[in-house]
């Protein structure tokens, strides 16, 4: 590198950390650490990989809603989950990757997904409870997103973050009708709550010590909040809430501290998140085959498409 | 900026502030959840019997309610991101025609059944769709587009004319479905053209799909006793009349997909009956297993 182009690269990166430092957003032609960029692509691929995955276990019981209205309620919410997984590859690919990769890597498990989608859904409360608990730690997680560094991130993520409370809000509804119907509705009901509180609160990841990536995140203005702050957030957003449906959240040191003004809570079994984590879930082989089966049976679709396009094209130069 | 902290601080002053604004009723619109229509509930028109006109309502109703369940079956098994949107688009617009229909013929009947009542609590020789609305398509691209654009392109036909029913609630589900299904219709076209004149193989496919489609066309085209009693009152229409118009669709498209119309035999009837009469295809019963299930664990449960 000359000295002028070592001038010139100070001068593009003294732009970048001022665009940070001024909380103003970063746009795909300007120029950014290669870091910042390797970052923002992983964590939005896995955000979308997230989308996709999820629908899964919701689709696990779109065939049997058990109402019309529910069916139509949990289908509109798998639609907006895929139009979700779209919008973010679209951010990921002005960042120079295109969503086919991201693809490839998702079905080869080079990339991740939440590992909340490695739980299975087991009965029609996990309905209602993937969108209270699930998508209600989502939305803690996403709301401060809204304000990332990165454009294209942040603007996709205002969007999706109405949507999510929506869908917090409907699965929240389906609770509630739940819980003022049969003794059994009840029951499964409390069953699905004492399966997913403790994974919902794994979605925010490690505890700050155990969490390497979050100083560096935060310092780009990518992540907004650690991990136990979001966690802590998402307890004392809960706690009433499940108050109002009367169940019983599965943890006996959960109460009320009056000198933090917050809940005290317990520890996650991070054992079992590691072990999610490294592929080890109740459902990583079966959600990565499935998955990697509807791109497979869907590659003579894709090559036909491609194959079209190109007859198109070429019939129109012919007419040009 | 501000306005994203706001709708995170309104999640977080939930229950005890703003208890209505989480348990919402009926009018979700924004997730296609609609009011009840105010045509439901509108009185039987002169000279039909209520009977009769439940009757096509769940003909109508049944042909969306289990064509929308077999497209439904393509949730997150789609080829590419942009067919999940498009197909479950199309499963929810038809799920949205099978709720009004099925609760109109559950008004005009008087029997207190809701469309709930009608979907789950039936069994299969109570169903009065036609056959083609019933196969599985196995999850064959090829074949669920072969089925589409045969279904969508006669129920087009049927809705058009339905406009001007003299049932208020059919001819209000018909001017929208119209809408619906001209799109659902396109996109089962682009979609045969493109496996058509694809490549070799999406070409094969597209062929077998459409021989194994089209020995269900014919029943499409059957005139029911029912109907025929409707169409005197200005209900219904008749069917057969959508023959040629659809017929024309179907080779136009197939031409240009360098495909050929089918040469094979139509499946017959069962004493007459098919369909309509509630003689269905193995295939039902499978369908409404699943789709029953949960609902009759839990009989007299809200949801």
């Amino acid at each position: 590198m000359s000295v002028t182009e070592q001038s010139q690269a100070w001068e593009l990166a003294a732009d970048f950390e001022r665009t940070i430092a001024a909380d103003q957003r970063i746009e795909p032609r300007d120029w950014m650490p290669a870091a910042y960029r390797a970052t923002l692509i992983r964590q939005i691929a896995q955000h979308a990989h997230s989308e996709i995955i999820g629908m899964q276990p919701e689709g696990n019981w779109l065939l049997r809603a058990p109402s019309l209205r529910r069916k139509t309620i949990l289908l509109a919410k798998v639609q907006d989950e895929a139009g979700h997984g779209l919008y973010l590859y679209a951010a990921a690919e002005t960042l120079g990757i295109d969503r086919t990769e991201l693809t490839e890597r998702l079905i080869t498990g080079r990339q991740k997904y939440s590992s909340i989608f490695n739980y299975p859904a087991l009965s029609y409360a996990d309905i209602g409870v993937i969108g209270w608990l699930v998508d209600g730690a989502a939305i803690c997680n996403q709301v401060p997103l809204c304000r990332c560094s990165y454009g294209p991130y942040a603007r996709a993520m205002v969007r999706i973050c109405k949507e999510e409370s929506f869908h917090q809000r409907q699965g929240f509804e389906l609770l509630l009708t739940m819980a003022n119907g049969t003794d059994e509705q009840r029951a499964m009901l409390q069953e699905s709550v004492d399966r997913w509180w403790w994974p919902s609160l794994m979605m925010f990841g490690p505890p700050d010590v155990d969490s390497p990536n979050t100083r560096q995140s935060m310092a780009w203005g990518i992540k907004r909040h650690t991990n136990d702050e979001l966690r802590q957030r998402f307890v004392d957003m809960t706690v009433p809430q499940a108050a109002a449906l009367g169940v019983t959240l599965p943890d006996p040191a959960l109460r009320w501290n009056e000198e933090r003004q917050a809940h005290d809570f317990g520890e996650p079994d991070w054992r079992e998140f590691a072990a999610v984590i490294s592929g080890a879930g109740p459902c990583n082989a079966q959600r990565l085959a499935h998955r990697r089966r509807a791109h497979e049976n869907g590659a003579w679709v894709r090559e036909a498409a491609t194959a079209y396009a190109a007859k198109q094209r070429a019939r129109l130069a012919g007419q040009g | 900026m501000n306005g994203h902290l706001d709708a995170y601080q309104s999640l977080a002053e939930t229950v005890d502030r703003d208890e209505p604004r989480w348990a919402f009723g009926s009018s979700v619109t924004a997730s296609g959840i609609v009011d009840t229509p105010v045509e439901i509930m509108m009185p039987v028109p002169t000279g039909a019997v209520p009977g009769d006109l439940a009757g096509y309502c769940q003909m109508l109703g049944d042909d969306a309610l289990v064509c929308g369940h077999r497209v439904s079956e393509w949730v997150s098994n789609a080829p590419e991101l942009e067919e999940e949107v498009a197909l479950a688009n199309i499963a929810l617009d038809l799920l949205g025609q099978a709720r009004a229909l099925l609760a109109r013929g559950g008004f005009v009947e008087g029997a207190g059944r809701d469309e709930d009542a009608l979907a789950f609590w039936r069994d299969q020789a109570q169903f009065r769709n036609v056959a083609l609305a019933e196969l599985s398509d196995r999850l064959d691209f090829a074949h669920a587009v072969a089925r589409l654009l045969v279904f969508s392109s006669w129920r087009f036909a049927i809705m058009r004319r339905l406009r001007n029913s003299t049932d208020p609630a059919i001819a209000a589900v018909a001017v929208t479905a119209g809408k619906e299904l001209a799109y659902h219709r396109d996109y089962a076209v682009r979609w045969t053209l493109r496996l058509g004149d694809g490549t070799e193989e999406s070409h094969r496919r597209m062929q077998a799909a459409l021989d194994a489609v089209w020995p269900y066309v014919e029943e499409l085209f059957r005139t029911s006793e029912l109907e025929r009693r409707l169409i005197q009152v200005g209900v219904a229409i008749d069917p057969s009349e959508t023959r040629t118009e659809v017929s024309a669709v179907l080779d136009e498209v197939l031409a240009a997909a360098t495909l050929s119309r089918p040469a094979v035999l139509a499946v017959g009837t069962l004493a007459g009956r098919g369909g309509r009469q509630g003689v269905h295809t193995e295939a039902l019963g499978h369908l409404l297993a699943e789709m029953q299930s949960l609902a009759r664990q839990h009989p007299g449960a809200t949801w």
